[in-house]
């Protein structure tokens, strides 16, 4: 058994994820595969949208992918640290918006 | 950013033997990837076969004005490979009767050969369909004794490819060297000045862009039009087609990819991107390399890493188009490079 829970390695295995359920797993890669094809958006807004959101949600695997995927496709790195200020922004106003709930139940309860 | 070769600086990587026994070592010798051989065995490929002689590609030297990163000639001011005339009048010999449509002039920077302006001359009168020159801009900007080379180009209608890895300043010159986005920038103008790169323009003007990393290209299509946007909205340059080309394991870019540690990642990255359909067109199928000294070689890879064709005619004094055909075609693990994703070659995507 491995000693970490990820393993870089495992990012190409992803296919592997259909072996237990061909149809499920089928209609999850071209879903995935038909979502970053152009469209109203270009490939490359939705390559920095998939960055951004990698770094949300913290996944390894999609940060390893999506540094991979911008690289070729050009983008630089400034763009992709705007991208990640732009994610880190929403997620901080995320909780500081919250404040708003808490000023409320602090106006409600304090005298 | 490196200032010397790896042939300046006594580096092991300079010795072609050394980096063939890399390339076939390690990851490929214990099995954990296919040696190129046996994967296009898979899909019937093997061996690889030549098809007839289209582009007739000749490096007139290796003396170059930059010292690019990412160089598989190991191309630099430092190396002293210049084609001698005498081997230029027996290319024109070869470029008098050859069916070849392409002829396709590369270095180093061929403009720095002192008998470039008397070869191109030479050769344009044999009214060859497509003349390329591969320039790298800067010479251009280099010295005044290349100012006019634009014009000269134009004068023998020369179809000019140049290199540009990226549309921005940061990613240029870290691969390329501090300077070289600008004066690539200023070449490009006079270019465009003088009708290069315009639309409908017969004189042709096209692009080459190489990863800045140890990254493979993106789709050459949406490159460009991220190229052309970029050049127009900020510098008003125009050019008609970018082609996107893989680095190949090899020379400089082998070395850096072993310094930086990432040769195994990149290896893996090209056999996981192996394309069978690449492989019918790679360009060592219908394309000849001629050395500074007059060999033969099915690409300017293998003439970098001492590979000479499989015949018994070896030298461009003993050409012979017809005995040249059907060639089986020599290859390593560097064949990679040229077949992964839509392929690679000096005119970019093949699949």
């Amino acid at each position: 058994m491995q000693k970490t829970y990820y393993d870089p390695a495992d990012l190409k295995k992803f296919g592997k994820i259909s072996d237990w359920n061909q149809e499920l797993g089928k209609k999850f890669f071209d879903y995935y595969a038909k979502v970053f094809e152009e469209g109203a958006l270009s490939e490359r807004e939705k390559s920095l949208i998939a960055l951004a959101v990698a770094h949300t949600i913290q996944c390894p695997y999609c940060i390893d992918a999506y540094t991979g995927d911008g690289l070729q496709r050009g983008i630089t790195k400034e763009e992709m640290m705007e991208a990640l200020h732009v994610a880190a922004a929403i997620r901080g106003g995320a909780s500081l918006v919250h404040g708003v709930q808490m000023m409320n139940k602090v106006n409600k309860l304090d005298m | 950013m490196v200032t010397k070769s790896l042939h300046k600086r006594e580096s092991e990587l300079a010795n072609s033997k050394r980096q063939l026994e890399i390339l076939s070592n390690g990851i490929f010798r214990s099995g954990d990837l296919p040696k190129f051989a046996d994967k296009i065995a898979e899909t019937n490929q093997f061996p690889l076969k030549t098809k007839k002689i289209e582009i007739l590609q000749i490096n007139v030297g290796y003396m170059c004005n930059q010292v690019c990163d990412h160089c598989h000639v190991d191309a630099g001011p430092d190396r002293k490979e210049i084609m001698t005339k005498e081997t230029m009048l027996q290319c024109l010999e070869v470029i008098k009767k050859t069916g070849a449509h392409t002829l396709d002039l590369t270095g180093g920077a061929p403009e720095m050969n002192p008998n470039f302006r008397w070869f191109v001359d030479e050769a344009s009168k044999v009214g060859i369909k497509d003349f390329i020159v591969r320039s790298n801009l800067t010479i251009l900007k280099s010295n005044k004794k290349f100012a006019d080379l634009p014009e000269f180009f134009k004068s023998h209608n020369v179809h000019v490819v140049s290199s540009m890895p990226h549309w921005t300043r940061g990613k240029t010159d870290k691969q390329r060297g501090t300077g070289v986005f600008d004066q690539s920038i200023e070449a490009l103008k006079d270019l465009n000045a003088i009708g290069y790169g315009m639309p409908n323009s017969n004189l042709r003007l096209d692009l080459v862009y190489n990863p800045s990393g140890a990254f493979l290209p993106g789709n050459q299509y949406a490159l460009e039009k991220d190229f052309k946007k970029a050049l127009i909205e900020d510098f008003n340059i125009q050019f008609h087609n970018l082609f996107a080309i893989t680095n190949l394991p090899i020379s400089r870019f082998l070395d850096y990819l072993l310094a930086s540690d990432n040769y195994e990642d990149y290896m893996y990255s090209l056999v996981e991107a192996y394309n069978p359909t690449a492989v019918k067109n790679v360009m060592c199928t219908n394309t000849l390399s001629v050395s500074w000294d007059g060999f033969l070689y099915d690409c300017d890879f293998n003439q970098m890493l001492e590979l000479p064709i499989n015949s018994k005619i070896k030298h461009i004094s003993d050409y012979n188009e017809e005995a040249l055909l059907n060639r089986d075609i020599v290859i390593s693990q560097h064949c990679y490079g040229c077949t992964a994703g839509a392929g690679s070659s000096c005119q970019g995507s093949v699949a």
